[in-house]
């Protein structure tokens, strides 16, 4: 069922740019929006103030209290919002990690995660926005739901897909047989127990709760797109380090389980997460002799999700540029030509030949054609590089939310027939588990159900 | 050449006299509309050429609706049943499901008396060739004999009367239902017309003589004890006590292999029929091809009346030749000796693709013009005569120059049906099932009235007395739920003897008796006993209060679908809105909205293969009947 952009209940996201900036934003909109802000918030009752007032508190997360972040709510009621509706905005100020657990706590709670624009698309189909602006809000809503679409389906084609795929048969075996009892209830056909259903159920758990780790303790989703910046030294790899952190605006955070000397750094390039990896050992060794340049590139790599060749085109292709192009040849990578300026003695087209990878002539100092080298990034991000480890990425926060949301549902049902709810109406539950696994892979057809009945048992009239 | 002449003018005509003509004739002479009911034979009025029962899990639930909105279903199926019984008794209440086995021919009897004692409303045999139609407006009609009749609007529920065609083995011959007349030239006409036309395909099984079964082989299904009805005016105390029972036997290794033997003398399999057939109600040749490692099928033995020695042979429709479908019956246990008395057939008709339809069941094409029934895909006397009176009720609005009526999908199993058709057409004749219907907890059997009598009342279809009969039953409820809520259970002696005997667990300190009812196990009832206090003396009231408060979490649930459902319905989509001008959606998506032209955003959703982002677009778009201006 097409629904998932429509629906007009609670969406959450985090509204400012990731890795950016000191303080995030979590913004909330939807009839639910204070409800369950209150339901993580320490310092009051949020449900009790008045409209368009900041709070002080803690976000606690309900299940063991334990304090996540220290925070300033505003409750924004509608009419008299960007949406036009209930807005509540989060302002935390721990860094990405914690600003993602606070979401995720919001998405648990019964928020959904905002699908790309959809904010902006509330406001619009709310009349916040006028008529006039629609053009442009066409724009981003072609755009962006185009580029949602595509990432999905670049994570569908990896292992989430079948696994989601096969859940959700297992849901539909039973719901057939489910059916069949009711519509046919003279027929032949075996009576499902309330046991099998429990079980079924249990099963699907566990295999959600197996998904759900890799999603919440998988790296790229806690820290971004793991990126070696290699390459010769002296080619430029520090240069393109600061710029890209911009060294006194880029956050550095302790990720829980390493210790305090493998800093990382984060950044955001055009709204992309990145994890720079070694970023230390750059900056250690630039600028003096490089002995071991290409062994220390070799561990970067092992860890990386996105490669960033360097190359100095003022210099002719060494055997060690060569070695670094063999290395990384089984990892995404955007080549970069550096010092174009000081006169091209390896062209763009050489590069090209050696790599196959997408190349981008710059020079990092004179800041040319960097965006360029962004919009590469960018695009590489959006085209399917994280699926490099069959990992669910940090954009998937809507998968994280939909798949604890089936758990929900299934957790319902075992709850239901345990007291003796009549399996048709726990049924109900089971039903929308089923549906909201289908949100995932974009499959959920009420007809499906239907084919599956027919296709399943031998019915008569 | 026919000479043609000037007949009488009406404000509706409705074309065949099956369950879908009854209810659309009497809805709209019932509405004052002056009303003619036009049919092949008059002896097939109401007629049941298949099964003989009515009801079923979802098809029971839309004879109560039909009821609840003053239609004429229900009031016959209770006058002329000859067995009733509950359903799925061991479920909730949502799937619980009313079938009668009805006696055929005093149903039609029955109907047919309605019909001609209704005033307003002319009943008359006639095959209908052309429709009248004048810059694509419908003004009434020319039958074979020549008759020019004028409408303001007309109603076709043709059946499988259009171009119909029997096959029994290598035999086949035109023919409607029940070797009646088929209708030729009105299926020629509707074509010429613009409507796109398509084959189905149903069948029927073979009839046999009650006498010579042995019943001693088979298992006997008797009627229910406690009095039940399809009509909300039927009274307990009119339920039957001698009923008549049905009875099941099985298919066999042998039956398989007789008819595995002479599959390619089956149409269905030489290629003969090229009408597509119900997956649900399959030939028992395709069900023994389609399930080759079951051993045995089910056969359940039907009498078609009380008058009557015919049995229904259920579950064995068949269209092998006469020959092979006798030798198929004599290796079942218990037809071992059976007379067949007529043989099964297959019948191929012509249908309307329903998505050329709007939700009123009026052509997108033809103005005035209705059509209903098995006409429009479906199978079924139920689902026909839920169409029926929707379409009878509209045509009546039309004439008098009113606006429209329809059910949404919260409000009505008729308005799942509906919508199923005419937003995403159909394959196959389509039969309804409760899973089709997305909130079952809220469209059960037994609320059918409090959600639709307010609109029969409206519409003039459910008199005064029996509205205020209605108004009384809510005004109960709401005084009995009050009485409920204000009684507290404390955990004395007995009532925790009861919870034991029912196998509850004790209680601690006193509780409010809703909250106490919530307990799976505990009835109304026994809260009746334990307080001393009754609640009301109505066991439909108590029924009510028993499944609001039990399942009040999940009425709720449902609740809030459907408020979200309103929402998107509320999106109304612009009649004339250019599909051709909206930038980014997907090619499918661009032509099944053309195809379909949804009229809310909701119903957009709904159809098959539009995903999430061209909904967005489309959405975006259009905003309550305005466009939104983007560049091509």
């Amino acid at each position: 069922m097409a629904q998932t952009l429509t629906e007009f209940d609670t969406i959450a996201a985090i509204s400012t740019p990731i890795g950016e900036g000191g303080i995030s934003i979590v913004r909330m909109s939807g009839d639910a929006a204070v409800e369950i802000a209150n339901r993580v918030f320490k310092g009051g009752n949020l449900l009790k103030v008045s409209s368009h007032t900041i709070h002080y508190g803690h976000i606690i997360d309900p299940e063991n209290n334990q304090v996540i972040d220290e925070v300033m709510v505003s409750v924004m009621l509608a009419p008299k919002t960007f949406t036009r509706e209930d807005i509540v905005e989060i302002n935390c100020h721990g860094g990405i990690v914690v600003t993602n657990r606070i979401l995720q706590l919001l998405l648990k709670s019964g928020a959904r995660m905002a699908e790309p624009g959809e904010f902006t698309k509330r406001a619009f189909v709310n009349g916040r926005i006028d008529l006039t602006q629609a053009e442009s809000v066409m724009d981003i809503v072609r755009a962006k739901t185009d580029r949602a679409r595509q990432v999905a389906e670049k994570q569908l084609e990896g292992g989430l897909l079948k696994k989601i795929r096969a859940m959700r048969q297992q849901i539909l075996d039973t719901l057939a047989n489910v059916e069949v009892n009711i519509d046919y209830p003279e027929y032949d056909a075996d009576t499902i127990t309330a046991e099998q259903i429990t079980k079924v159920s249990k099963a699907v758990i566990e295999k959600i709760d197996e998904m759900l780790k890799t999603a919440t303790e998988g790296t790229i989703l806690r820290n971004g797109l793991a990126t070696a910046i290699i390459g010769q030294p002296n080619v430029g790899k520090s240069s393109l380090l600061n710029y890209l952190t911009k060294s006194d605006t880029a956050i550095v955070t302790d990720v829980a389980g390493t210790t305090r000397d493998t800093l990382e750094e984060y950044i955001s390039v055009k709204g992309v997460p990145l994890k720079l990896i070694d970023t230390a050992g750059i900056r250690a060794t630039d600028n003096k002799v490089e002995k071991i340049g290409v062994e220390r590139s070799k561990q970067a790599l092992a860890q990386a999700d996105l490669v960033l060749l360097l190359f100095d085109a003022s210099r002719k292709l060494s055997l060690e540029d060569r070695a670094l192009i063999k290395a990384t040849n089984h990892k995404k990578r955007i080549a970069v030509l550096n010092k174009t300026d000081l006169g091209q003695r390896i062209s763009v087209e050489e590069i090209k030949k050696l790599t196959g990878s997408k190349v981008i002539a710059t020079s990092i100092l004179r800041e040319k054609n960097l965006d360029l080298l962004e919009q590469a990034i960018n695009e590489l991000f959006f085209s399917g590089i994280e699926n490099s480890n069959d990992q669910i990425m940090v954009t998937n926060q809507r998968q994280v939310g939909l798949l604890e949301k089936a758990k929900k549902q299934l957790q319902d049902v075992i709850a239901a027939l345990d007291s003796e709810v009549p399996l048709d109406i726990a049924q109900i539950d089971f039903t929308g588990a089923w549906n909201t696994l289908g949100e995932i892979t974009g499959e959920s057809s009420p007809d499906e159900l239907i084919n599956e009945l027919f296709s399943q048992f031998c019915l008569g009239k | 050449m026919i000479k043609s002449y000037d007949s009488n003018d009406y404000d509706v005509i409705v074309v065949g006299a099956g369950h879908a003509g009854c209810e659309a004739a009497l809805a709209s002479a019932k509405m004052g509309e002056k009303t003619l009911l036009l049919t092949i034979s008059l002896d097939m009025v109401a007629f049941m050429p298949c099964n003989p029962s009515v009801g079923g899990p979802a098809k029971g639930t839309v004879v109560r609706e039909i009821d609840a909105l003053g239609g004429q279903m229900g009031k016959s199926i209770d006058a002329t049943y000859i067995q009733m019984r509950m359903l799925n008794t061991g479920k909730g209440p949502a799937v619980q499901a009313l079938r009668a086995q009805a006696d055929k021919w005093k149903y039609h009897e029955h109907m047919k008396n309605v019909i001609e004692n209704t005033p307003n409303l002319t009943l008359r045999q006639a095959t209908v060739d052309e429709l009248i139609v004048e810059n694509g407006i419908c003004k009434g009609l020319i039958t074979n004999t020549g008759a020019r009749y004028y409408a303001k609007s007309v109603v076709l529920t043709t059946g499988t009367s259009a171009r119909g065609r029997i096959y029994i083995g290598e035999l086949n011959y035109s023919s409607g239902p029940n070797n009646t007349i088929p209708a030729i030239k009105l299926s020629e006409n509707l074509e010429k017309l613009g409507f796109k036309l398509r084959r189905f395909k149903t069948g029927t099984p073979p009839r046999v003589n009650s006498n010579t079964i042995d019943y001693s082989k088979t298992e006997e299904e008797p009627g229910d004890k406690t009095p039940r009805h399809f009509s909300f005016e039927s009274r307990d105390e009119d339920y039957l006590k001698e009923q008549v029972s049905c009875w099941m036997t099985y298919t066999n290794q042998a039956t398989h292999e007789i008819i595995n033997d002479n599959l390619s003398r089956s149409p269905m399999f030489s290629g003969q029929i090229k009408g597509v057939g119900p997956r649900y109600c399959p030939s028992i040749e395709t069900k023994i091809v389609r399930f080759a490692d079951k051993p045995r099928h089910q056969i359940f033995l039907e009498p078609e009346g009380k008058d009557t020695k015919e049995v229904y042979v259920g579950d064995f429709s068949t269209s092998m030749p006469e020959e092979i479908q006798l030798k198929m019956l004599h290796s079942v246990a218990g037809l071992e000796h059976a007379e067949m008395m007529r043989p099964g057939y297959a019948i191929e008709y012509d249908v309307v693709d329903p998505w050329q339809l709007k939700h009123t069941l009026e052509t997108k094409i033809i103005k005035n013009l209705f059509t209903a029934g098995q006409m429009n895909g479906t199978s079924g006397y139920e689902e026909a005569a839920g169409q029926g009176l929707i379409a009878g009720i509209n045509a009546a609005l039309r004439a008098a120059g009113k606006p429209g009526f329809t059910l949404g999908r919260d409000k009505a199993y008729i308005g799942v049906l509906i919508d199923d058709l005419v937003t995403k057409g159909t394959e196959e004749p389509y039969r309804l099932l409760t899973s089709r219907a997305e909130y079952r907890l809220i469209l059960r059997n037994d609320n059918a009235d409090l959600r639709l009598t307010d609109y029969g009342y409206e519409l003039g279809l459910i008199s005064q007395q029996r509205y205020d009969q209605f108004l009384t039953k809510k005004e109960q409820i709401k005084k009995a739920t009050n009485v409920l809520q204000n009684i507290t259970i404390h955990p004395e002696k007995k009532v925790q003897k009861y919870l034991t005997q029912i196998g509850e667990g004790q209680m601690t300190a006193g509780i409010r008796a809703d909250l106490f009812l919530r307990r799976p196990r505990v009835k109304i009832v026994d809260i009746e006993q334990l307080s001393g206090v009754s609640i009301s003396n109505d066991r439909y009231v108590k029924e009510q209060i028993e499944i609001n408060v039990k399942y009040a979490g999940y009425i709720q649930k449902e609740q809030q679908q459907i408020d979200r459902l309103h929402r998107q319905e509320a999106k109304k989509i612009p009649t004339k809105i250019d599909y051709e001008a909206i930038e980014g959606l997907a090619t499918e998506a661009r032509q099944k909205f053309e195809k379909i032209r949804p009229e809310t955003i909701a119903q957009a959703e709904r159809i098959s293969g539009v995903n999430p982002a061209d909904i967005a677009i489309l959405s975006v778009y259009v905003q309550n009947g305005h466009y939104a201006k983007v560049k091509r």
